[in-house]
């Protein structure tokens, strides 16, 4: 009789044959929704408006068409920007995989140098807000109290207190900000990406922005000084701590409480909960 | 309240009793064993018994019990130590600080505990002893004694035959009960007719908040922008900002061409002429139950309250598409000053905020 | 097992004769100390409510030395630097002084936090046993109304609580009171400047729910629990169904030593288990909310789990207004703010009354029942938890949106649908678990239970096992008490007297009511086949027979 057979009957029988269960569930479903990736980029080195222009056709042009005017599947980016190509193929969330509800970002198939050549013949187009600077996007003496409150008032609303993301309507979502660059940060801000609304130098300066960055980058490595986090957000994950932790952890012990005694000398012991 | 599980671990020849799961009863007798099952020990009737039976197996428990109560003493002296020792003052510093406090007092607590518990359980003996209820309801006698009591003494204090005392007393204390709330009344000003106007007054400024910046329609000039916006003047006042908070939204050439327009009666409540450059502000207190709303999705043009998730379309004055909100976002007209900068033309023309009872 | 008297120390008569020299205790003490509970682990959900309020106590006396109530704004300079320079009230600037300049303030606060959650959870808890085990009968009705009101002022004891810290989290949720008290018809207006010392959000809320907090409340809960655990000491706990439990009876382990002992065990495994969370759970991380200013919001803000159901109604409910004569009124604050809380509490309170006009059922009951053995009242109890859950569960919707990815108004809509058919389905699917439950109770009372021991029988045929149930087995299983059916509306007996339930509308209720409560599995008769199934192959080992089976089915 094999090992497994013989234990059949023993009570954490039930249990493991649960577990296994699981873990082929998810290991299926792991398979079955795992993250494509991007069309694979030819690999080619190249510099200038118009190595960016023949990255462009080969991998955009199909949705945005030749001359990025746009088609029905995709709008036009024209006057869109570097910055705009910048954060939305550095985040990986274009070529977009599919047209949803959302392009979420994804694992990066270009490399940096073929982005900005993109990101520079997009901007011979028709101009549009460029990539920040290195300066532009540091922390080195930002007003993270001001960024604080700028950052409640415009963002906190849809990625949360602490930058760990929310629910939009009909599927959208705010991704989290645990990520993104600060160049990215900015370039988002600037851009407008997909619902997120544009946020222009008139109305929130680059020094805000600056600023705003700082508050989220500062956030988002801070330690947690009570423990571990529960996710930053807020008091949902705390009630599931305290019900399956708290009670849970607490009426095991109280079973073990009031377990009645086993009696040396029997050979039955029994224990009644 | 549950069923009784049981584990029975027997070895005997032959076909074994299995091992029962939760949810089926003890056996008895069991199948081949002669042994009785255990029985609860008889009540005792005299004394608590002095010792445990098996005190070979106490003095073992207590050597374990021991063991833990050191440790939780170490831990205890580890707490006092780590108060001491470990500063705190920043945020990497509490959490070490934190850390090593509640581990070391966790450490004393369980212990406690689990000493506590072994002690109970394997140092004292185990007795079950029963006790009798006896009957709440007192005896017929003893209620009749005391409602004929009650009744003597309720005729002795006269309350029933004074008809004049018992409802002047009435009287004189009527003004002492209602005191109390009457000593309320400066709990708060009288709302008046606060509710109803904000401070948003012609020729007020729109102010970004936190920068506390002016705004003009060329500052704010991309599709899809949002900002949030504060009167100029009140830009540190929480309570004028709990009503006059502002969500600015700038839209495309066309999108605002199916804007409604609004009256209750005579009075114009929202209309695409209070907009200025396609750029139109709307009242950011939800006219649910007045939270910010403040989700913005540009590609929807919708604007969700992430409380109770009312959603309101920005083109079309902000009606309410879904959610528990009733009334769409009440408008701020618009209009810009000699400089340029986008200026209030007058207050709201209807009240901001959740709804009460005399908005009308 | 009798032992000889001990030797009595001279401290004990010594302290003991001072003592009762001067309040003459010594009998009334020596019942108390011996005076048996009984044991069982679910007995102990309603202590963990006692010794968590006795560490908010503790930790609340800390934190009160070292937090300012007051709204008055001051700019921040101070040990947690990302928010130097910004405008704060002094509770909230306090508030961060206990947890980064306190040496263990965060530890106390995150203690104090935890607690609060889990007095809630274990009042909860508490309150679902003793439902489900009808522990609230006679004589125990006034104990149940104060465990409810123990329970209200829980709410809001520590929706006061988090909103001391005058954070944007707590404050966004103080909003929505205001806001709903505004929508109060009449008097709706004056009640939100009278509470809050006029516009929201003033300077007066903090400093009033301070002392409502920290005094008026407490004080009133500390006098319920006295109350609530004298009922219960002088009534004695109930009991468990269970071989030698009877109505008259408590069987268990005396107050001194055995209570106290376990009782201080369980304490400190309360204290241990709320300090490990306080060490390595973040609760109520203030500093990242923020400041509270009536201009910004967070997604996913959710007040505390306790009050998740008000969150749940008021976001469940579409869009209803009526506006008539120059007044207002708003039933999509009002209904969702009232009416599900109020459904669920007052069906509470008035439900031991119901139980016993449907059932006429005023005897004493110290011993609990099985929920399997109270078919109504366990799929009552469950319809009531699916309406609260459903509820509860829509308060999270973003959360739940975010996180599973599910559309988020498709949550609001299934929870729409949700609070009626979940509570309807429930009630009916957990009314015929019960039942199939007795059913079982009743099959092994009579025919023993399933062994797992298959035998072949001389004929070849193969047979399963069946072993009787053991004396304590039996005695819980049988433990079951008719409910007696009450003359029907209308009906008259032999002398022509009409049936007192009497006719009417409430008459009728009643008998329908009763019908209801009465529907259940016939018990076992004494003869062991009181199913009347017919027989099936089986055998009953230990009885000294063997039957031979009939059919083909066996088991």
């Amino acid at each position: 009789m094999s090992w497994i057979i013989a234990r059949r009957r023993r009570p954490a029988a039930g249990y493991a044959a649960l577990l296994l269960g699981l873990v082929v569930v998810a290991a299926l479903y792991a398979a079955i929704t795992g993250s494509g990736g991007a069309s694979a980029s030819q690999n080619q080195a190249g510099q200038g408006t118009a190595e960016g222009r023949a990255l462009f056709v080969q991998n955009c042009s199909s949705c945005h068409g030749l001359d990025a005017q746009g088609t029905s599947q995709a709008p036009s980016l024209i006057g869109a920007g570097a910055a705009a190509v910048d954060f939305q193929m550095s985040t990986g969330r274009m070529p977009a995989k599919e047209p949803g509800a959302e392009n979420p970002r994804k694992p990066v198939t270009f490399s940096q140098a073929e982005i900005y050549a993109i990101a520079q013949f997009i901007a011979s187009l028709g101009g549009g807000p460029g990539i920040p600077s290195a300066d532009m996007v540091s922390p080195n003496g930002a007003d993270t109290a001001l960024g604080s409150q700028l950052f409640s008032a415009n963002c906190a609303q849809c990625h949360g207190f602490a930058g760990a993301g929310g629910a939009l309507t009909y599927g959208k979502f705010a991704p989290p900000l645990t990520q993104a660059t600060a160049a990215q940060i900015y370039e988002a801000m600037l851009t407008g990406p997909e619902a997120m609304p544009v946020f222009g130098d008139g109305v929130l300066s680059p020094q805000a922005k600056r600023d705003i960055i700082a508050y989220i980058t500062q956030t988002r490595t801070e330690t947690n000084p009570g423990g571990l986090s529960l996710g930053r957000t807020g008091p949902v994950t705390e009630g599931l701590v305290i019900w399956l932790g708290g009670l849970g952890f607490l009426v095991l012990i109280a079973m073990w409480l009031t377990a009645k005694r086993r009696h040396s000398g029997n050979s039955e012991g029994t224990e009644q909960s | 309240m549950s069923d009784n599980p049981s584990s029975s671990e027997e070895e005997h020849e032959g076909p074994v009793a299995p091992r029962r799961v939760v949810g089926t009863p003890p056996p008895s007798p069991p199948l081949l064993s002669g042994s009785a099952e255990v029985v609860a020990e008889e009540p005792v009737e005299g004394r608590l018994p002095a010792v445990p039976e098996d005190v070979a197996r106490a003095d073992k428990a207590e050597r374990l019990i021991a063991a833990i109560f050191v440790l939780a003493f170490l831990a205890g002296c580890g707490f006092v130590a780590a108060y001491v020792g470990l500063e705190v003052h920043s945020v990497n510093a509490v959490f070490r600080s934190n850390l090593a406090l509640g581990l070391s007092l966790s450490v004393v607590l369980l212990a406690l505990g689990a000493g506590s518990l072994l002690w109970v359980r394997h140092l004292m003996p185990d007795v079950e002893t029963e006790e009798e209820r006896h009957d709440l309801r007192s005896s017929a006698k003893e209620r009749a004694a005391f409602q004929e009591y009650a009744v003597e003494g309720g005729r002795a204090s006269q309350v029933g035959k004074r008809k004049l005392a018992r409802r002047t007393l009435m009287l004189a204390t009527a003004p002492l009960a209602v005191a109390p709330v009457v000593l309320l009344r400066d709990l708060g000003p009288l709302p008046g007719t606060s509710l109803r106007h904000t401070v948003w007054s012609p020729g007020r400024r729109l102010l970004v908040y936190g920068t506390n910046t002016p705004l003009s329609p060329a500052m704010f000039n991309e599709p899809g922008s949002m900002i949030t916006i504060v009167p100029d003047g009140y830009t540190d006042n929480q309570d004028e900002l709990a009503k006059a908070a502002v969500i600015l939204i700038k839209f495309e050439p066309g999108q605002l061409d199916h804007f409604p327009e609004r009256r209750n009666g005579s009075t114009l409540l929202g209309t695409v002429n209070w907009t200025v450059d396609n750029i139109v502000a709307y009242s950011k207190i939800c006219t649910h139950v007045g939270c910010p709303v403040a989700l913005y999705e540009q590609t929807t043009h919708h604007i969700l309250c992430p409380c109770h998730q009312s959603t309101f379309d920005a083109t079309k004055g902000a009606e309410v598409i879904f959610g528990p909100a009733a009334r769409p976002l009440p408008q701020l007209p618009l209009t810009t000053d000699s400089e340029g900068y986008l200026v209030a033309k007058s207050d709201f023309q209807e009240p901001v905020g959740p709804s009460f009872w005399e908005r009308g | 097992m009798s032992t000889t008297a001990p030797e009595v120390p001279d401290a004990v008569s010594g302290l003991g004769g001072w003592l009762d020299d001067r309040f003459h205790g010594a009998r009334g003490f020596r019942t108390f100390l011996k005076k048996v509970f009984p044991d069982h682990w679910s007995f102990m959900l309603g202590e963990i409510a006692l010794w968590s309020f006795v560490i908010l106590l503790l930790t609340g006396t800390f934190l009160a030395l070292f937090f300012v109530p007051s709204m008055s704004d001051v700019t921040y300079h101070g040990s947690y630097t990302k928010l130097n320079g910004i405008q704060m009230s002094q509770a909230y600037q306090s508030t961060l002084r206990i947890s980064f300049d306190i040496r263990g303030g965060l530890l106390i606060r995150q203690i104090h936090h935890w607690a609060a959650d889990l007095f809630m959870v274990a009042i909860m808890a508490h309150m679902i046993r003793v439902f489900f085990t009808g522990a609230y009968r006679k004589p125990r009705e006034v104990n149940w109304l104060i465990g409810i009101v123990l329970f209200t002022l829980g709410m809001l004891e520590g929706l006061f609580g988090y909103s001391l810290p005058d954070d944007q989290l707590s404050g966004a949720g103080l909003r929505i009171l205001e806001g709903v008290v505004q929508g109060i018809p009449i008097v709706g207006t004056y009640g939100a400047y009278f509470l809050f010392g006029g516009p929201f959000p003033g300077n007066s809320i903090v400093p009033r729910m301070y002392i409502l907090h920290v005094l008026l409340i407490p004080g009133i809960i500390l006098a319920l629990i006295t109350a609530h655990l004298f009922i219960m000491v002088h009534q004695k706990h109930t009991q468990m169904p269970g071989l030698g439990n009877t109505e008259n009876n408590v069987r268990g382990q005396p107050f001194f030593p055995y209570f106290i002992a376990k009782g201080q065990a369980w304490f400190f495994f309360i204290f241990g288990a709320l300090v490990v969370l306080a060490t390595f759970a973040e609760i109520n991380p203030v500093w990242l909310y923020g400041p509270y200013t009536p201009v910004a919001i967070s997604s996913a803000s959710q007040p505390d789990f306790y009050m998740g159901i008000l969150e749940g109604s008021l976001r469940v409910f579409p869009a209803w207004e009526w506006n008539f004569l120059g007044h207002t009124v708003t039933f999509s604050v009002l209904i969702p703010a009232l009416v599900p809380i109020g459904l669920v509490f007052t069906g509470a309170a008035l439900w031991p009354f119901f139980e016993q006009w449907a059932t006429g059922d005023k005897a004493w009951h110290n011993i609990n029942d099985r929920p399997r053995n109270a078919p109504i009242r366990t799929a009552t109890g469950i319809a009531a938890i699916v309406f609260y859950g459903v509820l509860w569960a829509e308060g999270a919707n973003d959360v739940i949106a975010d996180k599973l990815q599910v559309p988020l108004y498709t949550i609001t809509w299934i929870a729409r649908v949700m609070v009626f058919v979940g509570p309807a389905v429930s009630f009916w699917l957990t009314r015929r678990i019960c039942l199939g439950l007795q059913r079982k109770d009743t099959m092994e009372l009579a025919h023993g239970y399933e062994s797992g021991i298959i035998r072949q029988l001389p004929n070849g045929a193969f047979i399963e096992v069946h072993q009787p149930l053991s004396d304590s087995a039996r005695a819980v299983a049988s433990a079951r008490k008719e409910v007696p059916v009450l003359p029907s509306a209308g009906s008259v007996d032999v002398n022509g007297v009409r049936a007192p339930a009497g006719a009417g509308l409430l008459g009728r209720a009643r008998s329908a009511a009763n019908s209801a409560f009465t529907e259940t599995v016939a018990p076992v008769e004494t003869n062991g086949h009181g199913s009347g199934s017919g027989s099936n192959g089986h055998a009953a080992v230990g009885s000294g027979t063997e039957e031979l089976p009939q059919g083909s089915d066996s088991h």
